[in-house]
């Protein structure tokens, strides 16, 4: 789940971080008014995406008219997937030095990690990849917390001018701000030193997805996730649906099994049209299902792929039947079905559709891409 | 994890519908569940097992080895938590969208006093003809029939398909360990793959991976000294970047976790990677010397 700048800023200031006065607008009569209030600012566009200044989104305006350019230039247009409907217009720092920092969930060693780099900006990561990378990093166990003598003895390896204590009060915030919103990685980048001040000039926050659950004010702030409409609708139907631009279906119950079917079909030369997966409590929604993959316009036919572990072959199998008898599909349907309840859902097919599932996945996959071909 | 007959199993959460479901089956298999906890029914029999208060009192009044977590997401760190200072040697978090800062501090809980982990969001782990714990087909003789196989999947259904395939070839499943599609879990591939080696009845091992994270990257290191066949097959070559494939740790981010590089680590260790699953069986025969 991401998050616009900011909305990371704001919890970075409920946490004591210093940040720079702002005001978050959506027109340029606001974003003009916002700056005069403010005087010399620099006008951001609101995205959850990195190189916001390389596209061209982030632009200094010293007076009301330069801001009004600024703004008029940057709302609307398109940053990566991406059209800017908000900025932030924000006061202009003069910035001495800029550094790096963030907490992050590291999977390796299955706690949070502190980051912490004596150069930030835009180019941190490609100075990490030089011979000598400045990043230095600190790997918490999360029981026992992230302690100020551990930040010292990190930073106390770099030339900070002097500065370590207050860089390490800004570090020891940004921990106790990344657990409190379930963080799956709080940045700042850069963290400017503004004459005697450090200052979060930028931030960038994503929320663990499963944690939306017990921070539900702050994920209705997360920005939207860039799907289709049929994505959209899939997603309020607790579908996980991805809409995909080959032309061949895929339904297939359990993430990892959808995505190796998209990966056979392909395997075989074909293109498939969508990811759909109907595993974990989602397996009794076969019907909901098929009346998404068969929206999609470009589907020229449709492999099925059922391996029963938890999720019950005949269930799934009855409820896609009844689901073409309703929809009556004018397209070839390839089977494979496997596992718990395989033989209920064989012969309930023959039975009621008249067909015969494929032996293997693969020559179901197969089919349907020969079958697409010749559509 | 491999299970094993002699463990002793409670189930936390046995009375709700899941659990009782599945609670059943590892029963009809010959798994040696001891006893169940739900805090607000202690002293009740379900699935003809005591019902107790918590896994504290699991362990003092029963005595058990293995937990097995039917826990919705929110309440899986206290009940972890609470079955980990019972004692337990052993975990299986079977839930899905447990928030990742409760799994890293169970984890922590769990490697401070040597508690194997397994998932969170797994489907379990079977020992053919001895013992499952999770939701796993293991009562279907076509996919763990007992063999010489060791199976180690991030997820269910296709660890459940490669299984077959591997019992359709003619060969057997030694264990199966499903380690789960969460990007942070307790026991990792390389984990999964060093304690199926170790394990006396296994000749080859199929590792079954997908995109995100690293974890198959780390394991090609070790296998690199392995004196049994591996193979291995990768789900989501053809997924998108950028986008979760269903389990929350199947994204790749920039060059990070791609279907390339993990099957260019297996490969340089000498493993055998598969362009789909239903290879398994050629493969295995290839390099298997039955």
């Amino acid at each position: 789940m991401n998050f616009n700048e900011h909305v990371g800023k704001s919890l970075l200031a409920v946490y004591g971080i210093p940040v720079p006065v702002g005001e978050v607008v959506e027109t340029v009569q606001d974003a003009v008014a916002a700056a005069a209030k403010i005087g010399p600012v620099v006008v951001k566009a609101q995205v959850p995406i990195g190189k916001r200044g390389k596209s061209g989104g982030v632009r200094v305006a010293d007076t009301s008219e330069e801001a009004k350019i600024a703004s008029d230039s940057i709302l609307g247009m398109a940053i990566g997937e991406n059209i800017v409907k908000q900025l932030l217009i924000e006061e202009k720092k003069p910035i001495d030095r800029e550094f790096y920092a963030a907490i992050l969930t590291d999977a390796t060693s299955k706690g949070p990690m502190v980051l912490f780099s004596p150069y930030g900006g835009v180019d941190v990561e490609s100075v990490e990849g030089e011979k000598e990378s400045p990043m230095k990093s600190i790997n918490v166990d999360i029981r026992q917390g992230l302690s100020s003598v551990s930040v010292l003895k990190m930073l106390a390896e770099l030339d900070l001018g002097g500065i370590e204590k207050e860089i390490a009060d800004i570090i020891l915030k940004l921990y106790e701000a990344y657990l409190a919103v379930d963080a799956e990685l709080l940045e700042i980048n850069p963290l400017g030193l503004c004459g005697k001040q450090l200052v979060a000039l930028d931030c960038k926050f994503t929320m663990d997805d499963s944690s939306a659950k017990r921070q539900k004010e702050l994920a209705t702030q997360c920005s939207p996730e860039q799907l289709t409409d049929l994505e959209k609708k899939a997603k309020l139907l607790g579908l996980n649906y991805i809409e995909l631009d080959g032309d061949v279906g895929v339904l297939a119950n359990g993430a990892g099994l959808t995505m190796t079917t998209m990966d056979v079909v392909r395997n075989y030369g074909g293109k498939p049209c969508n990811f759909l997966e109907i595993g974990g409590e989602a397996y009794i929604k076969s019907k909901e299902a098929l009346t998404f993959v068969l929206k999609n316009r470009k589907i020229k036919s449709l492999v099925i792929n059922f391996c029963g572990a938890f999720a019950r072959t005949d269930v799934m199998t009855e409820g896609i039947i009844n689901a073409i008898d309703e929809l009556r599909p004018d397209l070839p349907i390839f089977w494979s079905v496997h596992g718990t309840g395989d033989k209920e859902a064989t012969k309930m097919l023959k039975k009621r559709l008249g067909v015969e599932p494929l032996s293997t996945m693969d020559a179901a996959c197969k089919a349907a891409v020969v079958a697409a071909s010749k559509y | 994890m491999i299970v094993r007959k002699t463990d002793r199993i409670i189930i936390q959460g046995i009375t709700g519908k899941q659990g009782t479901f599945w609670t059943e089956r590892m029963q009809e298999y010959g798994s040696n569940i001891v006893g169940g906890v739900n805090p607000k029914k202690p002293g009740i029999v379900h699935c003809g097992v005591p019902v107790v208060e918590s896994a504290k009192s699991a362990q003092e009044d029963i005595g058990f080895d293995i937990s097995v977590l039917f826990i919705p997401p929110l309440g899986v760190k206290d009940a972890a938590l609470d079955a980990i200072h019972a004692g337990a040697k052993g975990l299986v978090i079977l839930t899905e969208h447990v928030p990742v800062k409760d799994v890293m501090y169970v984890l922590s809980a769990a490697r401070e006093r040597g508690v194997k982990v397994l998932g969170p969001n797994t489907a379990g782990t079977v020992t053919p003809q001895e013992c499952f714990c999770g939701f796993m087909p293991a009562f279907n003789e076509k996919i763990f029939l007992k063999g010489s196989v060791g199976v180690v999947s991030r997820s269910g259904s296709l660890g459940t398909l490669v299984c077959l395939n591997i019992v359709q070839s003619g060969f057997g499943i030694s264990a199966f360990i499903g380690i789960g599609g969460d990007p942070i879990i307790g026991t990792t591939t390389l984990d999964a793959v060093k304690e199926l080696y170790e394990f006396e009845t296994t000749d080859a091992i199929v590792i079954v991976g997908e995109i995100g994270g690293d974890m198959e990257e780390r394991a090609a290191d070790y296998i690199a000294n392995l004196s049994k066949p591996i193979c291995a097959f990768i789900a989501g070559a053809a997924a998108p970047k950028g986008k979760k494939m269903g389990h929350a740790g199947a994204i790749v981010m920039g060059n990070k976790g791609t279907y390339i590089s993990k099957k260019r680590s297996l490969e340089k260790a000498g493993a055998f990677v598969m362009s789909t699953p239903d290879q398994v069986g050629a493969t295995l025969k290839e390099h298997l010397k039955v």
